[in-house]
């Protein structure tokens, strides 16, 4: 048997286990952290944004299903959970910080969902998008699981408001800070929230990676807009239905 | 650290759980979220000043938290794998998400801004 058949046959036989996957996927990750940490934490240099081009381009390369790669990467995807319930432990170490600003949170949740919900259906209504795209557009700015759950409760596709939403987060984490930059937002806990809402997981990934306090009301604001969506947007969707 | 991690499971099963048997529209862990902020909020355990089991589910979470954006990586790669979903509206789609988010992130961030008590930091 030549060298290239034995190869091949180990290839055949690494790919069909999650080791490889698990393996390529922190490498990429590891290789995109170093290059977010060396660029000074440069905002176009998203960890997640990077990491899923190399991986993506692993997989198209060698020809790869999604569903193959998935089977090994299911134990990293597996986290999010659990990494959902420890974000209650920055909360809670800053809970003198939260409670004490309670009544602009609360407001600000509030208030932002309805705008992000009117805006999205706004634009995609001004654009002529069909019915079926707008209903999976609505929850974007929440995180992914609650957003494919309204999105299948209002008639919408999940698995296309899970596109969405991802695109969603790397698009705030990656233009985020400029455009705060630019209208000159310098609070660190208002960043961090606005992220935290617009921005979901990944938005709150990339405010805790630069500051303590905005990472934390990031993850109050992901959690709190979450719950208020999940609450408000069927309501929401029956007045718009109505109205169309 | 395996006490740690145990309570993290439990809390999301417990999420789980109530999330299936009331069939309500926030996901599991989300609940599991509110639970540990809750138990915590009741035991009151205070960092650094002891070694035990409070101070062990405070290093747990920020070991998890410390790659948070790793675990987003298998579900990105969905994303790009499955492109073709959003076919001839993905130039409008982009727009949306585009204008809506930066539109969403200066609006909540001035509107918090403006809300918040004046902190010792401005």
């Amino acid at each position: 048997m030549s060298d290239a058949m034995r190869l091949y046959e180990v290839w055949v036989y690494l790919q069909a286990e999650p080791l490889f996957w698990l393996t390529l996927t922190i490498g990429c990750y590891l290789f995109a952290d170093f290059l977010y940490k060396s660029s000074g934490l440069f905002p176009l240099l998203n960890p997640v944004a990077i990491s899923v081009a190399l991986v993506s381009g692993c997989l198209i390369i060698f020809d790869v299903e999604y569903e193959r790669y998935f089977n090994g990467a299911k134990f990293i995807h597996f986290l999010l959970g659990p990494a959902t319930v420890a974000l209650a432990i920055p909360i809670y170490l800053n809970w003198r910080v939260v409670s004490t600003e309670r009544v602009a949170i609360l407001a600000t949740v509030f208030i932002g969902s309805v705008f992000a919900i009117a805006i999205t259906f706004g634009i995609s209504y001004l654009l002529n998008i069909d019915l079926v795209t707008i209903k999976s557009l609505l929850p974007r700015n929440v995180t992914a699981p609650i957003a494919m759950g309204i999105s299948e409760l209002i008639g919408g596709i999940p698995s296309l408001t899970a596109i969405i939403t991802i695109v969603t987060g790397v698009t705030g984490a990656a233009l985020g800070t400029f455009v705060l930059d630019l209208v000159r937002i310098r609070n660190m806990s208002a960043r961090g929230f606005a992220f935290g809402l617009t921005s979901h997981g990944i938005g709150t990934a990339r405010a805790m990676s630069r500051d303590k306090t905005a990472g934390v009301f990031a993850a109050v604001a992901m959690g709190l807009s979450g719950v208020i969506t999940a609450l408000l947007l069927p309501l929401i969707f029956r007045i718009i239905s109505d109205l169309l | 650290m395996l006490h740690a991690i145990f309570l993290i499971f439990v809390l999301q099963l417990a999420g789980e759980f109530l999330q299936k048997y009331f069939a309500l529209t926030v996901p599991g862990p989300v609940i599991g979220l509110l639970l540990m902020l809750g138990l915590l909020l009741f035991l009151k355990p205070s960092p650094g000043s002891d070694s035990g089991f409070g101070q062990r589910v405070i290093d747990t979470a920020n070991t998890l938290l410390q790659h948070l954006s790793l675990l987003f990586v298998p579900i990105g790669v969905g994303v790009v794998m499955h492109l073709q979903l959003l076919e001839s509206q993905l130039v409008k789609v982009l727009g949306v998400i585009i204008i809506g988010t930066l539109s969403t992130l200066i609006f909540t961030a001035f509107l918090f801004q403006w809300l918040r008590k004046r902190g010792p930091d401005e």
